[in-house]
């Protein structure tokens, strides 16, 4: 059934096959066309003399070049740790303190400790340590476990109620649910509420603030201060209560949240970082985050 | 019951207009409808899950709805429901046609396999919904759905090839080629990427048969030359039918076509390994998959040759069918996102693009510029032929489909471009100190923007999917809307040379 047959607009010949109307030219390939596919072939072949490429049962091609991804990595690696070395060295040997006064080591623990509290502490206590629900603020003068270096190295390196020995805090717990566990009834959360709202200066029923403070005194003083200042400033250790006076709230400040909290409780932990980052690290980001504004 | 008669073979000679062939055209016309159908599902999904990427807020806090389950929704419905029925309504309905014969089994057969790849893809999508997945790209789907696919498949393939073995032509044409391609190595793709073991026989869980970086390349040479068979050698069999037929024009090359089929088969299959590069797969593998997909270059190429210079002699129909606009665009997004995919392989090029949005962008720049514009060619040629009207609904609404897609689809892949580099290039930055200069959310914040122009795009997509609905709905009905009618102009010097 082969017709020749000779397209009028290119006057190129058909093949001579028709398909439901359909033709073919007989156009020869484009030049550029198979060059640049003898190109591509040559430079593969040319990859394969450089370059791993060809597997031979147990073992494979080597390439000239003698290329290994691994090793690259190793090296490259190896190679970023050798240029921090000298920083490194430094920053093992020397206090947390001793590095804030060193003006060299305190420059490269604040890169160093941007990096890390980027990837490893931001995810919780939001980017620049501005804190979230729940997330302390880190940027401001509040600390429920201490603000100087050596404290916050040490929540760094043990966590808070964390399954480390050392750690601060009293694992699984945290603040006693007082509505739900029955210990105070719906009544005395109302006062005690109005106690707290009024100690932070805002509207509270007078008559339950009153009858609030020895709701306070008699179950909440015991962690957060007979005045309210928090167990730090009250000087109670290993217990970490907010202090209750405050523009910052950990959880909330406004009447609906402070009753939430008081009804169900809450319970707050770090994990603790020294098994997951080396000593250097760690000493970065306490000096990063002293130096976030709120460091004591 | 309805059937078409060939008449276009009156052309050639007296022999063939004696012959009153009368093809299968009832079932071809519901994969027509359901390729629509799941057309506007799978770009609904796609922009729906874009938005939760700008906007957390929509995974709306239910396990069902979230991002990880309606994105293999999304991928499923697009590729398999929507691609899939194009491909059986444009292969079933070619072949017959190139072939010159009845599809083989008959009827009830294309019937029976339409159902039931209807019903796997309803019963895909709500697995994936419900939780079960084998966590494979593009191969989510368990083990029992896989077997009742493999069945469906098997019984296309049967007809397929049985119609070109019983055709009545001497040669096969070389859109069956790619389809026979395709059909052949998507069932071996399948059937060998999914080679689980179910941890008990009334359960949905199995467990791929190899495990770690042998799972990992078995997965991506599946996931690639699902791109590569389903994607690319199944559209390109659709191109090399409507494409000259819509042109009215031959094939610019027999020998091109040839040359750049076997070669694109051959060196697709191998190219997989850059999908996992800087893995733990061996250098070997890595360098084996990088210079396959560079050499795979010129033989993807060889299809947009073909197809654009198809064109040649008819280039001023562009300005009055934009049927055959969508069309040789699509051969344009191919050839463009085929020189992106060898560029993307290259090592040092994917140190920078994997695992970013640059990827999202090339396969986009593929699926909507290659994949959907091609689709939409052949729908709005195949609806008036199917439901035996003279002529589309109108051409104006075509136009306005053609534009409001184009917008998205440079608003998506110029975003994606831009996001996905700029990722890439953050996530690499180091300060003079040796640190690490941004911390991977900044990297999510910084792309926020670009989530929501790309959103933007999904969405005059889908715009423009909605007015080829209303078109190919009022074009089936038998309407024919009062509009300018394209004229053509010739261009003064041509003329004026002529």
């Amino acid at each position: 059934m082969a017709q020749n047959y000779k397209d009028e607009l290119s006057g190129v010949e058909t093949t001579g096959h028709e398909w439901d109307g359909l033709r073919e030219l007989n156009n020869p390939l484009p030049k550029w066309w198979l060059y640049i596919f003898y190109v591509c072939i040559a430079w593969s072949m040319a990859y394969y003399v450089f370059y791993p490429a060809w597997p031979l049962g147990k073992t494979y091609t080597k390439g000239i070049l003698g290329y290994s991804q691994r090793e690259d990595v190793v090296t490259s690696m190896a190679n970023a740790k050798a240029g921090q070395a000298k920083f490194l060295t430094a920053i093992a040997a020397k206090s947390v303190d001793e590095i804030q006064k060193d003006k060299d080591l305190l420059g490269f623990a604040m890169a160093g400790g941007r990096s890390y509290f980027n990837e490893n502490c931001a995810a919780c206590h939001g980017a620049g340590g501005q804190g979230a629900k729940g997330f302390p603020t880190l940027a401001d003068d509040v600390w429920l476990w201490g603000g100087k270096t050596a404290d916050i190295y040490q929540t760094i390196q043990h966590g808070i109620r964390s399954d480390d020995a050392d750690t601060r805090g009293v694992p699984n717990t945290g603040m006693t649910a007082f509505g739900k566990d029955g210990i105070l009834n719906r009544d005395q959360i109302d006062q005690v509420t109005d106690y707290v709202l009024s100690l932070n200066n805002k509207p509270a029923d007078a008559a339950k603030v009153a009858k609030g403070k020895t709701v306070y005194d008699e179950n909440c003083a015991a962690c957060h201060g007979d005045a309210a200042q928090g167990a730090l400033a009250a000087g109670l250790d290993g217990v970490g209560a907010p202090p209750l006076k405050q523009a910052n709230w950990l959880y909330g400040g406004d009447k609906a949240t402070l009753v939430e909290t008081i009804t169900n409780g809450r319970a707050g932990m770090m994990p603790a970082w020294s098994k997951r980052l080396d000593d250097a690290t760690i000493k970065s980001l306490a000096v990063y985050v002293h130096n976030l504004g709120g460091g004591k | 019951m309805t059937s078409a008669t060939l008449t276009s073979g009156a052309t050639l000679g007296s022999q063939r207009v004696s012959e009153d062939v009368r093809y299968y055209e009832d079932a071809i016309r519901l994969f027509v409808i359901a390729a629509t159908f799941w057309g506007v599902v799978g770009f609904l999904a796609g922009t729906f899950i874009a938005l939760q990427l700008a906007f957390p807020a929509l995974n709306l806090g239910f396990e069902w709805t979230s991002f990880g389950r309606l994105r293999p929704v999304h991928t499923s419905a697009v590729i398999f429901a929507f691609g899939g029925n194009v491909l059986f309504a444009t292969s079933l309905y070619s072949v017959q046609r190139t072939c010159r014969q009845f599809l083989f089994g008959g009827e009830g057969l294309t019937k029976f396999i339409f159902w039931n790849y209807n019903v796997f893809i309803v019963l895909a999508a709500l697995s994936y919904v419900l939780g079960f997945t084998q966590g494979k790209e593009y191969a989510e789907p368990e083990w029992i759905l896989d077997l009742y696919l493999t069945v469906i498949w098997v019984l296309y393939a049967i007809q397929f090839v049985g119609t070109v073995m019983t055709r009545r032509e001497s040669h096969i044409y070389v859109a069956n080629w790619f389809f026979l391609a395709f059909i052949l190595t998507v069932a071996i793709l399948h059937i060998g990427n999914n080679v689980n073991v179910p941890v008990s026989i009334t359960g949905m869980k199995s467990y791929p048969f190899v495990s770690g970086v042998q799972s990992a390349m078995v997965q991506w040479w599946y996931g690639h030359n699902a791109v590569g068979f389903f994607l690319t050698a199944g559209f390109l069999g659709i191109m090399y039918y409507f494409v000259p037929k819509r042109a009215e024009r031959p094939v610019y090359s027999y020998r091109l076509s040839i040359v750049h089929f076997w070669t694109l088969i051959f060196l697709y299959i191998w190219a997989g390994p850059h999908h996992l590069h800087y893995t733990s797969l061996p250098d070997w593998a890595q360098t084996l998959g990088m210079t396959f997909s560079v050499m795979l270059w010129m033989p993807s190429w060889g299809g947009m040759i073909n197809g654009i210079m198809t064109l040649s002699g008819a280039w001023d129909k562009l300005r009055t069918d934009p049927v055959l606009r969508f069309l040789v665009t699509s051969v344009a997004f191919y050839g463009m996102s085929t020189f992106e995919g060898p560029l993307m392989s290259v090592k040092p090029v994917n140190a920078l693009s994997h695992y970013t949005d640059w990827t999202v962008g090339h396969v986009h720049s593929g699926a909507l510029g290659w994949v959907a514009f091609i689709s939409f060619g052949a729908l709005y040629f195949l609806v008036p032929v199917l439901w035996k009207r003279s002529q589309l609904y109108s051409l104006r609404l075509v136009s306005y489909h053609f534009w409001t897609a184009t917008v998205g689809i440079v608003l998506y892949i110029t975003a994606m471009w831009v996001s996905g580099i700029m990722q890439g290039l953050m996530w690499r930055a180091y300060d003079n100190l040796g640190f690490l200069q941004y911390s991977f959310v900044e990297t999510v914040a910084a792309m926020h923007p670009f989530y929501v122009i790309r959103a933007m795009g999904g969405v005059l997509f889908v715009v423009g999917s909605l007015i080829m609905v209303y078109n190919l709905w009022r074009t089936a009905k038998g309407d024919v809307r009062i509009e300018k009618p394209y004229a053509s102009t010739p261009h003064k010097a041509a003329v004026g040379a002529a």
